[in-house]
């Protein structure tokens, strides 16, 4: 199951979603934070761009800055985020409104993002109502997303979020914004929270609705081997910026940056037929505010040498075919897993 | 005590949350024990009774929970003891690490002090000595500057090195056990990895035993002698962690390895579900409690809960009334499989 799509340089005419120089900053008690620092990215109709990082490598303030659910105050953002040609940044609040008609996103923690007192029902039409959709079409609407998600209306007509699993509030999430019929999903660590044995559930059905609405989907997880699973494409983000981007197969089989090499090195394996030797070197992450000169992961990077202190790498095209900014990319032809295998 | 008697012994342990209109039965029939020395991981899904054992081991249990049953820890029975006698004894043996740093730190007190006030606590030992104590402790956990980060608040730190103070706080009585209830689950992969590298290399060279708590299988895999599935309030299998890995007997954990998604398996594998939810305090299965979601259940799974079996390995036990065969190569971890094939 190889995946043929991969990116060509120039435009491509299937392009959704395109996002040129993103950078938002936050302000906070005369401090500037650059949590999101000249990233561009781009999606295709029916993929999914998978985004990973640590936490405060900006992975959220991506997908908020998408659906511009950023908080007003204190933030600054430029860049271009343009959806089929249209400019976000050009809309006004109710284009906006009527622009996430075709965006949609899921969050975390699905039971913190439901009004504990609405309906099931209320809560899956809510995006219908705003969107203006006629309220005879709305109970079909509610009842077809609901089906989708494995749920019939008539189940949970009437009943509130608390009496759900957090696995079933997630599904019930995931039929709030298929509701809408959008093109593209963003999602924020939606299987985070849940089980093993519900996260599979979840993925395989994202996956069906992924395959039978050719939806496009960003999906935010610090897990690797569930973005691996779920992504055609795979960014990695560190400090705000994009250091990798390439096929799934291109990441995770030949990483070329350091930092993706460390991060995969990390994900607990299930593999008991040796105990592990505990590491015992251990690097500081460097600050928000005062990010290093040049590289900002050359604090932990073994490669790192003074002239990556000194210029910025940028990204271009690795040896392997993904783009990723680093001076001294890995090349090695043998597959990674390889590596850790020995 | 002698060497080659177990750290910490569980005999048919069971705890009983009081409620309305009948009691709950949060875990039932829990045997294991813990050899000195070595690591036991607890892993199953939440709601299956993994903290309420350490709670129940640690005697921190809320009032409403019920403990029956023996635990020995170090060669004693705890139920024997008074209990203030049992805090004591409990606190001077066991060290324990939280899930979350940011709750079990007092965000108005000054770290440092937070972890020499267990030592001046259990041993009478002067205000400066503890002090030096946690300093050594704070360097041993690898904090940088100790003597300063000692006078450092909570909220100086970040998640993972507030987790690298937790551990120091723990190790402070120098204890013979020490057990983290998820203790890296709120922290990044390359923090965990830091994390659960430190806790290692402090049970093997401080010779203590540890139980690593985890709902991540990953985590357990190959940082742990043992490992004990718990599901439902039930032990369902228990054994060596290679064995366990290797040749699962028990459905329910066959289930869960090929649950999870794997970093060797292609874009878009589908990944195997396991139907229905876990069971509900409130109205357990009367059998075996993973036979509602369970393929291969058949008449006495629902009716009778099944007693623990051997395998060929006297130490792997599981309670299964039709068990997965014993097959020889490693079945279910494909993982390894694959990646084995691909580097030839």
């Amino acid at each position: 199951m190889t995946n043929t799509r991969l990116p060509v340089a120039g435009t491509s005419p299937s392009r959704l979603l395109e996002i040129e120089n993103l950078s938002v900053h936050f302000s906070r008690s005369g401090k500037l934070m650059r949590a999101v620092d000249g990233v561009s990215l781009h999606v295709a109709a029916g993929e999914t761009l998978g985004l990973v990082g640590e936490s405060g490598s900006g992975k959220t303030t991506i997908g908020r800055a998408l659906l511009r659910l950023l908080p007003e105050a204190n933030t600054q953002w430029q860049g271009s985020i343009r959806y089929q040609g249209t400019d976000l940044a050009s809309l006004s609040r109710a284009g906006m409104r009527g622009m996430r008609g075709r965006m949609q996103m899921i969050f975390q923690d699905p039971v913190s993002s439901f009004n504990p007192r609405r309906r099931i029902e209320d809560i899956v039409a809510e995006g219908l109502v705003i969107q203006g959709v006629p309220k005879a079409e709305r109970r079909t609407r509610v009842e077809a997303a609901l089906a989708d998600v494995g749920f019939a209306l008539a189940d949970v007509a009437g009943r509130k979020p608390h009496q759900f699993s957090g696995g079933q509030c997630q599904r019930i999430a995931i039929a709030r914004a298929l509701a809408v019929q959008p093109d593209l999903i963003v999602c924020d660590e939606p299987v985070a929270s849940l089980d093993v044995s519900v996260q599979a559930h979840v993925i395989n059905l994202l996956q069906d609705i992924r395959e039978a609405r050719r939806l496009a989907m960003i999906f935010i997880s610090h897990d690797l081997a569930v973005v691996k699973n779920v992504s055609d494409r795979v960014a990695v983000l560190y400090m705000g910026k994009v250091v990798e981007m390439g096929s799934g197969e291109q990441i995770y089989d030949r990483p070329a940056h350091p930092y993706t090499r460390k991060l995969l090195e990390a994900v607990p394996v299930v593999d008991a037929s040796r105990k592990l030797r505990p590491a015992a070197d251990q690097q500081a992450i460097p600050s928000r505010i005062r990010p290093p000169s040049g590289c900002a992961f050359r604090t932990r990077c073994p490669r790192a040498v003074a002239r990556c202190g000194e210029e910025e790498p940028i990204l271009t095209p690795a040896p392997r075919g993904q783009m990723v900014a680093c001076h001294f990319p890995h090349d090695e032809t043998a597959p990674f897993s390889t590596a850790r295998q020995a | 005590m002698s060497e080659d008697l177990p750290i910490l012994a569980c005999r048919d342990m069971s705890c009983q949350i009081s409620a309305r209109p009948k009691a709950l039965d949060v875990l039932q029939n829990i045997d294991f024990t813990v050899a000195r020395h070595t690591a036991l991981g607890i892993v199953g899904e939440s709601g299956a009774g993994k903290s309420m054992l350490v709670k129940s081991i640690m005697g921190i249990a809320p009032a409403s929970v019920r403990v029956n049953g023996q635990i020995m820890l170090d060669g004693q029975d705890l139920f024997a003891m008074k209990p203030r006698d049992r805090a004591r004894f409990i606190g001077r043996k066991v060290g324990i690490v939280f899930q979350n740093p940011m709750t079990s730190l007092n965000p108005y007190v000054p770290v440092g002090r937070q972890i020499a006030e267990a030592c001046r606590q259990h041993f009478d030992v002067p205000r400066d000595e503890a002090r030096q104590r946690a300093i050594e402790l704070l360097r041993t956990v690898g904090i940088a500057d100790p003597e300063d980060c000692y006078d450092y608040y909570p909220h100086h730190f970040s998640g993972g090195m507030k987790q690298r103070i937790m551990i120091a706080a723990s190790l402070i009585c120098h204890p013979d056990l020490l057990i983290a209830d998820e203790a890296t689950t709120a922290l990044d992969v390359t923090v965990q990895k830091e994390v659960l590298d430190l806790l290692q290399t402090i049970q093997e060279q401080r010779q203590m035993s540890m139980i690593l708590v985890s709902h991540n299988l990953g985590v357990v895999a190959g940082r742990t002698d043992e490992i004990l599935v718990l599901y439902g309030g039930h032990v369902v299998e228990y054994g060596p962690t290679s064995e366990v890995f290797r040749n699962p007997r028990h459905r329910y954990t066959e289930a869960l390895l090929s649950a999870m998604p794997h970093m060797d398996q292609p874009t878009h594998t589908r990944l195997r579900t396991i139907a229905g939810q876990p069971p509900s305090l409130a109205n357990k299965p009367a059998g075996c409690p993973f036979a509602p979601r369970c393929g291969a259940a058949e008449g006495p799974c629902h009716t009778t809960m099944p007693d623990m079996r051997t395998g060929t390995d006297s130490r792997h036990r599981f309670a299964c009334h039709f068990p997965l065969e014993q097959t020889v190569g490693p079945a279910v971890v494909s993982g390894a499989t694959d990646r084995g094939a691909r580097a030839q």
